[in-house]
């Protein structure tokens, strides 16, 4: 019974979204505020349908109701309640219904939020995200239905791959969907705006919180699903290049572009045509990685060829709604007027700097996560993309992005002084080569470009902290005076300094886990010791455990530094009998921002065990530094002036006083 | 296995294993350095996307023996992948090398950049103050913009 709910609910659910997807259009076109009006329901009660689904399948996969294919496929009735909850989304199906749910969710926030949004922007912003949805409910509904039953439900489910049973299934998948669906929302009102034909400063002012929204929750869902990785791995890496990580790091790249385009936008009526283009390019980059990650395009272009039922449907979404808002685009963006003027050397100059670097670091990573694919359905030639040639190209356009970073803020708009803003950075400038004269003395020249990588770490972070003491006026007027204007800046401001100081201190923890990182791979006798960076494990011996769903053997190890111990790590190996797998569990020591690093290889006859040790110094400011960028998004997201939807006007005297 | 679990996330998550095993190390510290450099740059073909050094497939194993065979036998580090190419092709490589197919990937992201530079300059030029486009108005604009200031002056005497 409550499948078949959930189903009907989602049947229910495009029945809605197909009316909120023309009715609004007609009334539109017809200037019938009732008609339009109608989307604002729609999108609230289409989100409850969604939900009810959503909760229908939940249902299903905590009460381990083995008559559906999908809870049969990846569950199983002994794993933890959490695990019975995350395996909801830990398949294809389940997935796509969470896709849906957020890009409903999104639908809802918009008619409730935006309550100050013109009439007719608000209607056509609510009809094109109606037709995404649209789209993907039918993709759900005929392609991977996760509702079907089995004929002969068996007693025991298959078990979730055992590699997804994780903690990091609960958080990383839906952060990801929030930032990947949210970018829709930028695409609905590109679209709408075309269609109206209208656009300026106030529609990048409702567009930015939207986009600053969804740009927070990618940064956090990447972040996320990289230390997730690391763990996983049992290897210490955290970014591989995979084509599955591109497929978010593209959309990331073209968002961050976008939220910098549109503070141009909003600020001077200028680059209206590129800001337009990159919130279609956003939510195109998301469409393309969901389709290059459900297709099954990316193990080969044969795999694709003989199931090829979901990619084409979701190559036909593609189609349709990039191809269908380029053209629009094209058709209508000349119609669009040009705003303000400036100088290369100024605020706006510094962000189309900006933009033409992330663009083209968006089209680097495009090019060589797509190449492989399109020259073999091309030539039939194969050749591997992979990370020495991201490292390659990717890296240069990030070394002078973040080179004048610093700059950027400081400058004026319209018309900035370079030589003017170079002299209130030199606090930023003598940081960095403090720091880079410090690595080097501590360091040695044995790696010559990580100290200078340091080093821009820290140009980055004071950068960042020299745009607040300036717009403060710290060390200019008394400490008083400096006080209070710091905390009268705008939100937005401290949004800016602190999301930039944040990318400086996931720089500096790429460079030092990277650079000096140490590692040790031996195979080790109960009672010996192994040492590493200071630090001496000595292995204490195998312990037999049992889990819920899985029996494991953990490596007992004592840790010691200057003979002191400090503590215990247990790394293991399980064994999950539904699937037969075994998966390998690091054990990680965190000491300060670095981490101890310890995982099995394969135990011998004789008791001996291999394993693989890495000190990873500072390894943990890379997440840290994403997790510092989302908070800086929060923080923009805060400011009374961006509060999603759109800005109640301030109350104000009716009259202006005469001058 | 490991691309099995790939379509369950939109991010990547490895078969957890060891990849470079102690039995495989060699004694000769800069010749293992050596080893693992290379080994960074060479697929595993059997895995989505794994160098050879991250990978626990027995082939990577093979392979990652391989590698330390030709290097105890004298060869260069390019002898070796050159070796690797000449039995297992293109695909072997990771970083592909630069040749007629591959033009277009090595040439786009520079192009992309200096195409998006040349763009943005003639569009700013385009658009900057001095060709006169917004420098100047019109006869009307002006009776415009003088009876604007007037009333506005007006206004602030009131």
């Amino acid at each position: 019974m409550i499948p078949e709910l959930g189903h009907y609910a989602l049947v229910l659910a495009l029945g809605l979204a197909l009316i909120q997807g023309i009715a609004p259009v007609v009334g539109f076109r017809r200037n019938d505020a009732s008609l339009m009006q109608l989307a604002n329901s729609t999108a609230f009660v289409q989100f409850i349908f969604v939900a009810i689904s959503f909760a229908a399948l939940t249902a299903c996969y905590v009460s381990s109701d083995f008559s559906v294919a999908t809870v049969y496929e990846n569950s199983h009735s002994m794993m933890p309640l959490i695990y019975k909850f995350t395996s909801v989304w830990g398949n294809h199906e389940g997935s796509m219904l969470l896709w849906v749910l957020i890009l409903a969710l999104f639908g809802a926030a918009v008619a409730v939020f935006g309550v100050n949004l013109p009439t007719s922007l608000k209607a056509l912003v609510l009809a094109v995200q109606s037709w995404i949805a649209a789209a993907f409910y039918l993709f759900i509904l005929f392609t991977s239905n996760p509702f079907l039953r089995l004929a002969n439900p068996p007693f025991e489910g298959r078990d979730l791959n055992p590699i997804l049973q994780d903690p990091g299934l609960a958080i990383h998948p839906p952060l990801l969907y929030l930032g990947y669906v949210g970018f829709s929302i930028a695409f609905s009102f590109a679209v709408a705006a075309l269609i109206e034909g209208r656009i300026d400063a106030a529609w990048a002012r409702w567009v930015r919180p939207w986009t600053l929204a969804a740009w927070m929750f990618l940064t956090a869902g990447i972040a996320m699903g990289s230390y997730w990785a690391y763990y996983t791995l049992g290897w210490g890496g955290f970014w591989f290049w995979d084509p599955v990580e591109n497929a978010s790091l593209m959309p990331w790249l073209a968002g961050t572009a976008l939220l910098h385009s549109a503070v141009v936008m909003e600020k001077r009526n200028a680059l209206k045509i590129w800001t337009i283009l990159l919130a279609i390019l956003a939510f195109s980059l998301s469409l393309i990685g969901t389709f290059l990650v459900r297709s099954g395009v990316l193990t080969s272009v044969h795999a694709f060829a003989t199931d090829p039922t979901r990619g084409i449907f979701i190559l036909v979404i593609l189609v349709l709604f990039i191809g269908g808002a380029l053209t629009l685009f094209a058709w209508r963006a000349p119609v669009l007027k040009q705003g303000g003027l400036f100088a290369p050397i100024s605020r706006e100059g510094a962000l189309v700097l900006n933009n033409l670097f992330l663009t083209t670091a968006c089209a680097t990573v495009f090019v060589g996560t797509l190449y492989p694919l399109a020259l073999e359905a091309l030539t039939g030639a194969k050749i591997s993309v992979g990370a020495p040639f991201f490292n390659l190209t990717f890296v240069p356009l990030f070394v002078p992005l973040m080179l004048a970073m610093p700059f950027g803020p400081l400058l004026a708009w319209k018309r900035g002084d370079l030589l003017g803003v170079a002299q209130r950075l030199t606090a930023a400038f003598a940081a960095t080569v403090v720091a880079i004269c410090v690595t080097f003395a501590a360091m040695g020249v044995k790696s010559a470009l990580a100290p200078l990588g340091v080093g821009l770490a820290f140009f980055v972070m004071a950068g960042a902290a020299v745009d607040l003491c300036e717009r403060s006026g710290l060390f200019r007027v008394s400490l008083k005076i400096a006080l209070r204007r710091g905390l009268g800046l705008p939100r937005s401001a401290f949004g800016t300094a602190v999301a930039h100081f944040g990318l400086g201190v996931t720089l500096l923890g790429i460079v030092c886990a990277t650079t000096w990182g140490s590692e040790r791979i031996v195979s080790i006798n109960p009672g010996q010791t192994v040492s590493i960076s200071g630090y001496d494990l000595t292995f204490d011996g195998l312990v037999p455990r049992a889990g819920p769903n899985f029996r494991e053997l953990a490596a007992k190890f004592t840790v010691r530094e200057g003979g002191v111990p400090i503590g215990v790590m247990q790394p293991s190996k399980r064994s999950f009998s539904a699937r037969g797998m075994t998966t390998t569990e690091a054990a990680l020591m965190t000491r300060g921002a670095s981490q101890l690093y310890l995982s099995l290889g394969d135990t011998e006859t004789d008791g001996s065990i291999a394993i693989r040790l890495y000190y990873k110094p500072l390894v943990m400011l890379t997440w840290l530094g994403a997790v510092i960028m989302a908070l800086g998004g929060a923080l923009s997201l805060s400011d009374r002036r961006l509060r999603v939807g759109a800005p109640k006007p301030a109350a104000r005297p009716a009259m202006q006083p005469a001058e | 296995m490991r691309w099995l679990c790939l379509f369950a996330f939109l991010f990547a998550l490895a078969a957890p294993a060891a990849a470079v095993e102690p039995d495989e190390m060699l004694k000769n510290p800069t010749l293992e350095a050596r080893a693992r450099d290379i080994s960074r740059e060479l697929r595993c073909m059997v895995c989505q996307n794994q160098s050879i050094d991250d990978s626990a497939a027995p082939l990577a194993r093979d392979l990652r023996l391989l590698v330390r065979r030709r290097l105890v036998a004298g060869d260069t580090n390019q002898q070796v992948i050159d070796f690797l190419v000449s039995r297992y092709g293109e695909f072997v490589l990771l970083k592909p090398r630069f040749e007629p197919q591959t033009f277009l990937l090595w040439g786009l992201p520079p192009a992309a950049l200096i195409g998006g530079a040349i763009g943005v300059f003639f569009w700013m030029r385009r658009r900057s103050p001095a060709d006169g486009a917004g420098a100047t108005l019109s006869e009307a604009e002006q009776a415009r913009l003088a009876a604007l200031v007037e009333r506005s002056t007006d206004q602030a005497t009131h």
